[in-house]
């Protein structure tokens, strides 16, 4: 393996450069890792590799997804990193895949506008990772899935094509819609490079009030402020390992204009007694970071879409089956995000279990050889097999971008 | 190789009854154009199947024997997207009505594709939820054609379009197949297939189950009314509106023609009748004091960008009469001329003003009345060309001023369509937007879900640009 690293290393160098070769290898995957410079690069490397039968590994930050997942040559899209447009007045943005979502933040709050994702993991991870995992965090309740923030998008294919989808306006309908299709589907269908972004105003008011208690109770507030009709940003039940705190806590978070988020905290006020208790700004960011990174502080993380009348039930599914120790829900919308240890048979089980109740787990993060063994989605539903692996074919035809989407039959 | 629509009827009479088989020339010409008059294709038969078993059955026979067939709704369309040539079989769905459950707890309903969009709304209404993607067809299209077109409408500013409201997709796949896309929750099993569906055209198979997702109903609804000198500052105050953070429900904008046509209708909402453009401004929410707070800042910031005047309201009645201009706005403007093209492109918000006047030019070039009634908060513009159909030399005139409207909207960074989609109108326009590889890419998945390219062929992705795809033939 390591001579053909080597051997793969040097024709990469001859191809983009000496520079594109950021690590000769073997790393951990068991290859060179290479970072083009640019979509165009990604499309020659892709290109060459589906010539040359190499399997590929693509990384963005690597703090994600872990990096033994066997390959011939990670791709890693961390100089992908400018933000070629932000228009402030139109709310769009343009980003490369690699750049991290903390700079992007950074770099759209200096224009006045807020890009409303705050996916589970590091701060820096890359916004191609959240987009190819679609991991959204607590903000979904408010602000809806990751593939709602997005215009359009560049991909590239398995075999080196590039690929436009999408657009840079709010509404577009020439032509299928690919992004969608791109957008959770864990590289299958090729490597994201640039991603056209919905924003929004940076918020007058951003205001987190958090209640202790235990999960039932607290699930009870959640159910009477969603049927009072709160507007809440984000409406998230997190366990006490996560939350850091002795008992379960329900963190409501507020945005908009000043007047809103006051109207909304009034309503709040009434909704519990008076026992939320209002963060200062430093305690909520900490509160929502700490959720975020103890999502991925062991080793398995997993999603489970619910109805929102059965995130009670499955919560106590999940406790029986593999702990709640690090879990956190959004009640309103029926979502629910784990972190843990967890074998491929118990993983498999839940799976099944949570089938029969119409409730999809996806595997968002795991070693390779738990990966690989259970799939990040599973055995497809009867008819959809066929439709999955079509698509898989027609844009990576080699199969050569290593993901676990084919797997986990069981 | 097939055998021919006609020689399936007995067959389709025995699955569906002889009353839902059209073969009479008078019954075909019925369904020969949708919305859009400027393309023309009589089926070669109608069928109509009127339950799920009954749909599947139809997909099934036509798949045995190879025959093309084109899916449709209401047939209120405006890209030629749901005719079907002598070749095929129309599958007309709207006798497929029924509203299969409604989930109040849960926000969702599980419908038929024929179910009249407005009338899902009404039946979610006492549980104090609706669904919100509005097209101005509303009282007339289906949930089934505005998941084919991911269609909009005005609230869509606010609330999204089609395919944010849709969880979970039962579809019969061209072959006959049946798949289930998505679940109730939202969350895919696998890849977003239901994302990919929505928006296809009707070349991907048919949705025979649709479930939708419903949102609250607003308990504060306040609606203004802005006049303006000029376009062009109606325009920069759309921008101001939107850069201001505050997210209107709807933001629609009317110009002169426009307003005109709905003052000299049964539609009259009270517009003024000198004004250059009026927009239409709703604010919602669930706190009465919230909602006027914004609904003030809003007039206030229309005042500071020139508004002429602002008329504000919460009264049902009076807001109702604004909206009716607006929904019947094509409808007023159809009065003007024997024909009317509805145009349909997107532009970024802040570059709608230069386009406004860009289009204005392009009309005058051509000799050709057009008005624009359109989402200004999105950015998707509606301009409408009042033309006869029967004189060719303006005909051609409208084909090369609709040309050069897309040029213009691609010019400043939009694209062809917002949310009428493709069909047969836009398909000589995609080349303009997406290179040959974008394109193989869409035809690749296309035969992903019909190998045969049987369902509505002909549609979407001009095939001729394709750039070679893997597995494309």
């Amino acid at each position: 393996m390591g001579r053909r690293g080597v051997s793969i290393a040097e024709r990469v160098r001859a191809l983009l450069g000496r520079e594109a070769v950021v690590d000769a290898g073997p790393d951990a995957a068991g290859g060179p890792r290479v970072a083009p410079e640019s979509p165009d690069g990604v499309a020659l490397l892709l290109g060459t590799a589906h010539e040359e039968g190499w399997r590929v590994r693509v990384e963005g930050a690597g703090t994600w997804l872990p990096g033994d997942t066997p390959a011939d040559l990670t791709l890693a899209t961390r100089r992908l990193d400018r933000v070629p447009a932000i228009h402030p007045q139109d709310l769009v943005a343009t980003a490369e895949a690699g750049i991290g979502l903390d700079a992007l933040r950074q770099r759209l709050a200096d224009r006045g506008v807020w890009l409303a994702l705050d996916p589970p993991g590091l701060p820096g991870r890359t916004l191609g990772s959240v987009v190819a995992t679609a991991t959204a965090g607590p903000l979904r309740g408010g602000f809806g899935p990751v593939r709602d923030h997005l215009l359009g998008m560049t991909f590239v294919t398995g075999d080196g094509r590039l690929v436009q989808a999408g657009g840079q306006v709010m509404k577009n309908v020439a032509g299928y819609d690919l992004t969608r299709l791109v957008t959770g589907s864990f590289g299958a269908f090729g490597v994201i490079v640039l991603v056209h972004l919905r924003l929004r105003v940076l918020p007058r008011a951003d205001s987190t009030h958090v209640l202790e208690g235990a999960r039932s109770d607290l699930m009870q507030i959640a159910e009477e402020i969603r049927a009072a009709g709160g507007q809440t940003a984000a409406l998230e039940l997190v366990s006490p390992a996560l939350a850091r705190r002795a008992d379960w806590v329900l963190g409501v978070r507020l945005v908009g204009s000043a007047a809103a988020v006051e109207t909304e905290e009034t309503a709040l006020r009434a909704a519990a007694g008076g026992r939320f208790a209002p963060l200062r700004a430093d305690q909520a960011q900490a509160f929502w970071r700490h959720a975020a990174e103890g999502n991925a502080a062991r080793a398995v993380t997993f999603r489970v879409g619910g109805l929102p009348d059965a995130t009670d039930e499955l919560q106590d599914l999940l406790q029986h089956q593999v702990g709640d120790e690090r879990v956190s829900a959004s009640p309103g919308v029926g979502a629910i995000r784990w972190n843990g240890e967890c074998s491929a048979d118990r993983l498999l089980r839940l799976r099944r279990t949570l089938a029969a109740l119409e409730a999809p787990l996806t595997v968002e993060r795991a070693p390779w050889e738990l990966r690989h063994a259970v799939g990040h989605f599973g055995a497809y539903r009867e008819g959809a097999g066929p439709l999955v692996s079509g698509l898989r074919g027609t844009f990576d035809p080699g199969h050569r971008i290593v993901t676990a989407i084919d797997t986990g039959a069981g | 190789m097939s055998p021919g629509p006609l020689s399936l009827v007995p067959e389709l009479q025995r699955l569906i009854g002889a009353a839902h088989v059209r073969t009479a020339l008078a019954e075909r010409h019925t369904y020969a154009t949708d919305s859009l008059p400027t393309h023309r294709r009589t089926p070669a038969l109608v069928a109509l199947p009127g339950t799920r078993d009954e749909l599947i059955a139809v997909v099934r026979l036509l798949a045995r024997h190879g025959v093309p067939f084109v899916p449709r709704g209401a047939g209120t369309g405006l890209s030629g997207g749901a005719l079907a040539g002598h070749d095929a079989v129309l599958v007309v769905l709207t006798r497929l009505s029924r509203i299969l459950r409604l989930d109040a707890a849960n926000r969702l309903a599980v419908v038929e594709p024929g179910v009249v969009n407005v009338k899902l709304s009404a039946a979610a209404r006492p549980h104090g939820l609706h669904y919100a993607p509005d097209p101005s067809s509303q009282t007339a299209c289906t949930i089934g054609g505005n998941v084919a077109e991911n269609a909009g409408g005005p609230h869509c500013l606010k609330y999204g379009v089609t395919s944010q409201h849709i969880l979970a997709l039962e579809v019969v796949l061209p072959d006959g197949g049946v798949v289930e896309l998505g679940s109730p929750g939202g969350e895919p099993w696998g890849p977003d297939l239901v994302g990919v569906f929505v928006g296809s055209e009707g070349c991907f198979g048919i949705a025979t189950r649709i479930t939708v997702r419903l949102v609250p109903l607003p308990r504060a609804i306040h609606t203004l009314l802005a006049d303006f000198d000029a376009l062009r500052t109606a325009g920069e105050a759309v921008s101001a509106i939107i850069a201001s953070g505050v997210v209107p429900a709807a933001l629609e904008m009317m110009d002169r023609p426009c307003i005109q046509a709905v003052e000299d209708s049964v539609y009259a909402a009270g517009y003024p009748r000198d004004a250059a453009a009026v927009l239409l401004v709703e604010l919602d929410g669930n706190a009465e004091a919230a909602v006027a707070a914004e609904a003030d800042a809003v007039a206030r910031m229309l005042r500071e960008r020139g508004a002429r005047s602002v008329r504000a309201t919460a009264v049902p009645a009076e807001r109702e009469r604004l909206w009716q201009g607006r929904k019947k706005a094509f409808g007023a403007l159809g009065r003007l001329s024997r024909d009317l093209v509805v145009q349909d492109a997107v532009v970024p918000r802040s570059a709608l003003p230069a386009v406004l006047e860009t289009i204005a030019r392009i009309a005058e070039t051509h000799g050709l009345v057009v008005s624009n009634v359109f989402h200004a908060g999105d950015g998707n513009l509606h301009p409408n060309i009042s033309f006869d159909a029967r004189d060719r030399a303006m005909a051609e005139r409208v084909e090369r001023a609709s040309a050069e409207i897309m040029a213009a909207c691609i010019a400043a960074g939009g694209t062809i369509t917002g949310e009428h989609g493709v069909g047969l109108d836009k398909l000589r326009y995609m080349p303009l937007v997406f290179g040959g590889d974008s394109l193989g890419a869409m035809r690749g998945v296309r035969r992903v879900f019909d190998p045969a390219e049987r369902a509505n062929p002909g549609k979407v992705v001009p095939v001729h640009a394709c750039r070679e795809w893997a597995g494309v033939a």
